[in-house]
């Protein structure tokens, strides 16, 4: 079965084209509408988007899928339907308003050569508003808003494309005859593509500008702007290559957490609070996590809170953790039951909380940190007395840890012990760590 | 069975299990485990997730990307739902079902980073121009952000609406104990897609209240997509009466439907003339301090809010009855009690316990302040 030949992508029911007399856009959509006649694509597998201002007029004219979107952001949605659906051809359709206040997506979309194919309407001005100054407004030229000329520099949208990682850039005008191949030859192109199109805006930037087709490509050569091709290269297209790479991925089983069955009984009435602080690099939080998993093979519910600076690897680390026989209802550590501080920033960190501890509480503190002011009780851990593995720096939490498990008679400490197989890499370490806690609050 | 889990987990895990195949976030704590998970996983089942370069991109990545067949979650903080309010209007324009997660942190602006907060309430609800509803949920604790989530997704297909899941940094960051048990059955929903043959209208409803069918580029069906106003072709008018019927719709297909978007849970005392009333982490500490509140011999009922918005006013209505104080307990300077207020009339006083030092409300602040102790 032949497919009839498309005759035009525009619908001719809509027609004629809105636009002012002599505005480029029509102009444009002509042609726009001629390339798709000759590429002949299937008008279920194109999506034209546009954006805001009076290129945005222009979906509801053609018989293929349409996105009408919000000021800029059509290079957003494009990319979203290319990546969702590498085979459809989406087009993009923005004017020169759209790549200023969308200019972070378009850098964004060359860089990542995401193929879209993208039109901008380029007329110099917002000529929706009352003709205000857009980014390519050429220096010296009047604009509703630029009442003394232009001056600042307009944007080079196609170098800018290009420097960045797009396929392909031209830069050309509505008077080029060859308009109806550029566009076709933006819309073949795999990659991101952009085809920077200049033009007159008959009703604002025109007329009060004198500018003509003569006068618009005098501007061109006193910019130093290049016209025609800017880039085009073959490189990997970004939706395609986004699935290729999930494509390795696919199978591998979903990651879900870790089960604890009940293992061992424990010993606590009521629920309780323990805060372990620490500096950054002691590894506070993984400690403090392969102890809440001792907590569930021992039967408690536990929770984990952990708390650092801004900056990772320097200034305290503070893990906060409840104990419950029960379900733990309302969050966070209240009065703690027991601190175990281990090094300088971490007990500047709670200190504040040390001093208002009760007599029931408990303190275990690094035999090398400075005495503290308190009503609780304190015992001393000396890691330089309990053995090569407790001497190392990022052991001291596990370590203290099960010295803590065992002087509390919190539950049995194999429950800890089987905690540290759960993670891999460090299980050899972390089983260490914990044994040589056995014997550091003897004596 | 017992596991440890965090919010974010739970939402993720909730996310795959309600198949979401598509995932666009940008970086932002406390959020941002949930972008490092849905990076992990997402590709395992043949999904998509990627990181745009700012939030107002995210959001039109998921927006491109659902009307082109998927299902898509994106989570950010209070700073990014501010990058994400005008292509959040635009999907409640175009009728785009999506799930946002909002895990609040302390504000104005990027705030005490990063400590929890409850100060999104409003903004969610009113964030964008316009003014037209969306639902919003909010968990309060592990178990319901999976619940929620899966909740979530099914709530925005049906309703084509995007969904916001409020919760905070406590609830989303701080590991827990996790009963895997109270995980509800998460079917993934259904998205009925239009007929193929028919003519088809992308905005066609059978009457305002109702949902409009989707289809997706690419299909047999050529759609046309718009956030301007719309016939039910989808083409821009501005033509009164139609200016009209998409607004009804867009207010109708929400309001209309108010007493089924109703999640809460309400533990009334009888005899109570104490209610309280909280939500999201602080609705926690509000349970102990009502727990602690009964043992001491004092009568009060506890009602928990779990869909803010619409807000349940069939729900706070009954557990007004007979009660003279309420006490709402939330971290903000009091942005719900504003809803509580105007439904308990000028009889009844209602009294705001707040914080907004970063750190939670406690059972102790409610009982004392909320004249319990």
């Amino acid at each position: 079965m032949t497919v009839p030949k498309i005759e035009t992508y525009f619908d001719e029911d809509r027609l004629p084209l809105p636009f002012c007399p002599g505005c480029g856009h029509t102009i444009i959509l002509q042609k726009l509408n001629e390339a798709l006649v000759d590429l002949q694509l299937d008008p279920h597998k194109v999506v034209l988007v546009t954006d805001i201002g009076c290129s945005g007029l222009s979906d509801k004219f053609f018989t293929t899928n349409t996105f009408h979107g919000l000021h800029g952001r059509s290079l957003t949605y494009a990319s979203g339907i290319k990546l969702q659906n590498p085979k459809l051809e989406v087009l993009v359709i923005i004017g020169d308003g759209g790549c200023g206040i969308g200019g972070q997506h378009l850098l964004n979309a060359a860089r990542r050569n995401i193929g879209i194919k993208v039109l901008v309407f380029n007329n110099f001005n917002y000529g929706m508003t009352g003709g205000e100054h857009s980014v390519t407004t050429p220096p010296g030229m009047r604009t509703a808003t630029t009442p003394a000329g232009q001056l600042e520099q307009p944007l080079d949208i196609c170098r800018t494309v290009a420097v960045n990682g797009a396929s392909y850039a031209r830069r050309t005008t509505t008077f080029d005859k060859e308009l109806r191949s550029h566009i076709l030859e933006t819309i073949s192109t795999e990659g991101f593509a952009l085809l920077d199109i200049w033009e007159l805006c008959t009703s604002y930037f025109a007329p009060r500008n004198r500018l003509s087709r003569k006068q618009m490509e005098k501007t061109l050569e006193e910019l130093s702007f290049p016209t025609g091709v800017i880039v085009q290269r073959s490189k990997p297209e970004f939706s395609r290559a986004v699935h290729q790479a999930a494509e390795q991925q696919k199978g591998i089983p979903l990651s879900r957490p870790v089960e604890f069955p009940v293992l061992y009984e424990h010993n606590l009435s009521k629920r309780k609070g323990l805060i372990l602080a620490g500096d950054a690099g002691t590894k506070i939080g993984s400690a403090a996590r392969i102890f809440c998993s001792a907590g569930l093979y021992a039967g408690l519910h536990t929770s984990q809170r952990h708390d650092y600076p801004v900056t990772v690897q320097s200034g305290f680390s503070v893990s906060e953790i409840v104990l419950s026989p029960s379900a733990i209802e309302h969050p966070g550590v209240d009065q703690p039951a027991w601190v175990i501080a281990l090094f300088p920033a971490g007990l500047k960190k709670i200190l504040p909380i040390i001093h208002e501890l009760p007599p029931e509480s408990t303190v275990y503190l690094d035999a090398s940190l400075p005495d503290v002011e308190t009503s609780a009780s304190v015992f001393r851990l000396d890691f330089t007395s309990a053995g090569r593995a407790a001497k190392r720096r990022e052991n001291h939490a596990l370590t203290a840890l099960a010295a803590f498990i065992q002087h509390a008679g919190l539950f049995d400490l194999q429950a800890l012990e089987d905690a540290t197989g759960l993670r891999k890499a460090f299980a050899e370490q972390n089983l260490e760590a914990v044994q040589a806690g056995k014997t550091l609050l003897q004596g | 069975m017992k596991v440890l889990m965090n919010g974010c987990d739970a939402i993720v895990q909730a996310a795959l299990d309600s198949e979401c195949t598509f995932f666009a976030g940008y970086p932002i704590t406390p959020a941002t485990p949930i972008l490092l998970q849905m990076i992990r996983e997402l590709p395992k089942v043949g999904g998509v997730a990627i990181q745009g370069e700012d939030e107002i991109t995210s959001m039109g990545l998921c927006i491109g990307a659902v009307m082109t067949g998927a299902r898509a979650l994106t989570a950010t903080s209070g700073p990014g739902m501010s990058l994400y309010s005008e292509n959040l209007g635009l999907a409640i324009m175009a009728e785009v079902p999506m799930v946002i997660v909002d895990v609040q942190r302390m504000g104005p602006a990027t705030g005490a980073a990063t400590t929890t907060a409850q100060g999104d309430i409003q903004f969610l609800r009113w964030g964008t121009s316009g003014g037209y509803p969306l639902i919003v949920l909010c968990p309060t604790n592990v178990e319901e952000c999976y619940n929620l989530t899966c909740l979530a997704f099914e709530l925005s297909e049906k309703y084509r609406v995007p969904v916001i899941l409020a919760t905070d940094k406590e609830t989303a960051a701080t590991l827990q104990t996790v009963e895997t048990d109270l995980f509800k059955k998460c079917p993934p929903p259904i998205r009925e897609t239009a007929d193929t043959g028919k003519p088809y209208k992308p905005y066609a409803v059978k009457d305002p209240a109702g949902v409009p069918q989707m289809a997706h580029f690419g299909g047999e069906q050529l759609v046309r997509f718009n956030t301007s106003t719309h016939d039910p072709a989808g083409y821009m008018t501005k033509n009164p009466a139609e200016i009209e019927a998409l607004n009804t719709h867009l207010a109708d297909k929400i309001e209309a439907h108010r007493e089924e978007l109703e999640f809460t849970e309400t533990d009334i005392q009888d005899g109570a003339e104490t209610l309280v009333i909280s939500y999201g982490v602080t609705a926690r500490s509000a349970g102990t301090a009502v727990k602690q509140a009964r043992a001491a011999g004092r009568k009060v009922s506890f009602l928990t809010i779990h869909s803010l918005w619409p807000v349940p006013e069939k729900a706070v209505r009954m557990a007004l009855e007979g009660v003279q104080e309420i006490i709402v307990a939330e971290l903000n300077h009091g942005q719900y009690r504003r809803e509580i207020e105007r439904l308990a009339g000028e009889t009844r006083s209602v009294v705001g316990v707040h914080r907004v030092d970063g750190d939670l409300i406690t059972p102790e602040q409610i009982l004392q302040e909320g004249g319990l102790a």
